[in-house]
């Protein structure tokens, strides 16, 4: 009747050697990652060295960690990056907070829900980017233009994804808890909300790559410090070493927010409370 | 005769879509005393769920009415408890939290109702797993999980909406086992709506048949068996049981 907690039994000689296998494997991938890694800056080192490619225009992984430690002097290196990062994490949380409580209710009304529609598909093919003078305009250059930018861009998408999430409950389950005589807040907080908790992630492993792109153009367009406006600027003067440290700070900063939600994303999972049984 | 607790009469329900009207239930109307075991049966899709949602207030019937214990039905009614198709439970919740959805949504969470759904826990044997999640219980336990959910919430009258019928038919036959002898000794009445005309006459102590839509009642039978201790499985080895069968088959008239 009841299935107990899988027991391990005494490893088979099969299986000692499937499990052999599979590690070797997985070093394997690890190994590789880091050659291509590694090889790639290799190569542009030395072909820069060899004047085969002209550093002046694809800059050095040598000029690059020089810029890096020139920028660190001068004191400058954790305010650009820590300006870009509270923009893109303000503009994530903001994107998700309202974006999900406007997915909320969109679920709770049907009707706002078809009024909307047509303005919602308009907005979420509108290149959002086309709004930012409109923001600066509005609300003056500097880091808040920056965020609503950055929530224009992610905030439509997390509306349709955690909304088409929730129109997915499944009704039958709905239709459990109504013979039970619940109303539309317990529909929701029994069924759709918890039921959802995995699209509402999705929604967020999106917004994080989006709140970057938001953030980056926001600060072409407008700011004064940040690694956008490194970029723009070292384009301007033709510093492309800077153009270039900046780009590779700004991948790790984003690969590491993204690996933030992964965990987070974990950590849920392991609750099958919050997160059901996966 | 027993006491009447369930009165449907002249129920009449007509859907509206846009693509035009559906009339789904005409004229159905019947009684179900207290401690009866009643069932619906007749063809798919023929309107029987539509009669039971009604009974239960989810659906508002376009003509006639539905009284419990002498009361109009208006909205989703207390005194009944409903079990769908599937057991529908949350895998997210512990089976225990699972049974006591139904008094989470009532707001009828006390300590009383608690030890009262320990109790129905212990008494069926889901004690030792109410910490458990749902996937790691066989079928039949989920099957019983979702009755102890339907019963915590102490219902006058059980509504079955082809309760089983997720199930293979050897699991089916065993659960209907497992969950008729639970629902009689709750002493619950029960109104089950099912396409399987033998687990209609193996369960119930009435039979009423429906026509296909829209569903209309063509006659109602009496199931009587010569048996000391009922259960399901017990009648279908009676003698009585094929008559029982070939009179409601030929009244549902199928055509392939």
């Amino acid at each position: 009747m009841f299935m107990s907690e899988r027991q391990e039994p005494a490893l088979s000689r099969e299986r000692a050697e499937y499990l052999r296998k599979l590690k070797i494997r997985k070093h394997a991938i690890l190994t590789a990652r880091i050659l291509i890694l590694v090889a790639f800056f290799a190569v542009w080192e030395i072909a820069g060295n060899l004047r085969l490619i002209d550093p002046f225009l694809t800059s050095q992984p040598s000029r690059i960690i020089r810029t890096l430690s020139n920028l660190y002097m001068q004191g400058d290196l954790f305010k650009h990056i820590g300006i870009t990062c509270l923009e893109t994490v303000a503009g994530f949380l903001l994107g998700t907070v309202l974006g999900t409580g406007v997915a909320i209710l969109l679920w709770w009304s049907d009707f706002i829900s078809r009024v909307l529609e047509p303005y919602l598909v308009v907005l979420n093919s509108l290149p959002k980017i086309a709004l930012g003078p409109i923001f600066i305009i509005w609300i003056g250059p500097g880091p808040s233009a920056i965020i609503v930018m950055a929530l224009a861009i992610s905030l439509i998408v997390t509306i349709l994804e955690v909304l088409n999430g929730f129109l997915s409950a499944d009704p039958e389950k709905i239709r459990l808890v109504e013979t039970f005589g619940a109303n539309r807040l317990q529909v929701f907080t029994k069924v759709v909300l918890p039921s959802n908790i995995g699209s509402v992630i999705n929604a967020l492993k999106i917004n994080v790559g989006l709140s970057w792109v938001g953030v980056i153009v926001g600060e072409f367009l407008v700011s004064r410090a940040g690694l956008g406006y490194l970029i723009v600027y070292g384009g301007q003067v033709f510093q492309l070493d800077l153009v270039m440290t900046s780009v590779i700070i700004l991948a790790a900063a984003a690969a590491l927010m993204y690996q933030g939600v992964v965990w987070i994303e974990r950590k849920l999972m392991k609750n099958p409370q919050v997160y059901g049984r996966m | 005769m027993a006491e009447e607790l369930v009165d449907v009469r002249n129920l009449g329900m007509k859907y509206q879509s846009p693509n035009g009207e559906i009339e789904a239930v005409r004229d159905v109307s019947f009684t179900v005393s207290k401690g009866e075991f009643v069932s619906l049966v007749g063809p798919s899709g023929c309107g029987k769920s539509t009669i039971l949602s009604i009974i239960s207030g989810l659906l508002k019937p376009t003509s006639g009415s539905v009284r419990i214990g002498g009361e109009w039905v208006r909205g989703a009614s207390r005194k009944v408890g409903y079990m769908l198709q599937k057991d529908h439970l949350f895998d997210w919740r512990t089976i225990y939290q699972n049974v006591l959805l139904g008094l989470e949504v009532r707001g009828a969470l006390n300590k009383e109702s608690k030890e009262r759904v320990m109790g129905l826990l212990n008494t069926y044997g889901l004690y030792e797993f109410r910490d458990k999640y749902p996937d790691q219980l066989s079928g039949g336990m989920r099957q019983r999980a979702a009755l102890i959910r339907t019963l915590a919430v102490d219902p006058e009258i059980l509504l079955l909406d082809e309760a089983f019928s997720a199930l293979d038919y050897q699991m089916r036959i065993a659960v209907t086992d497992d969950i008729y002898g639970i629902i009689k000794r709750e002493q619950k009445t029960v109104i089950m709506v099912t396409h399987d005309i033998s687990e209609s006459i193996s369960m119930s102590d009435r039979v009423i048949v429906i026509s296909k839509r829209p569903a209309t009642v063509i006659a109602i039978h009496d199931i009587k068996f010569n048996l000391k201790e009922r259960s399901p499985l017990a009648c279908r080895e009676t003698r009585e049981f094929p008559g029982y069968f070939n009179m409601i088959w030929r009244e549902l008239d199928v055509h392939v």
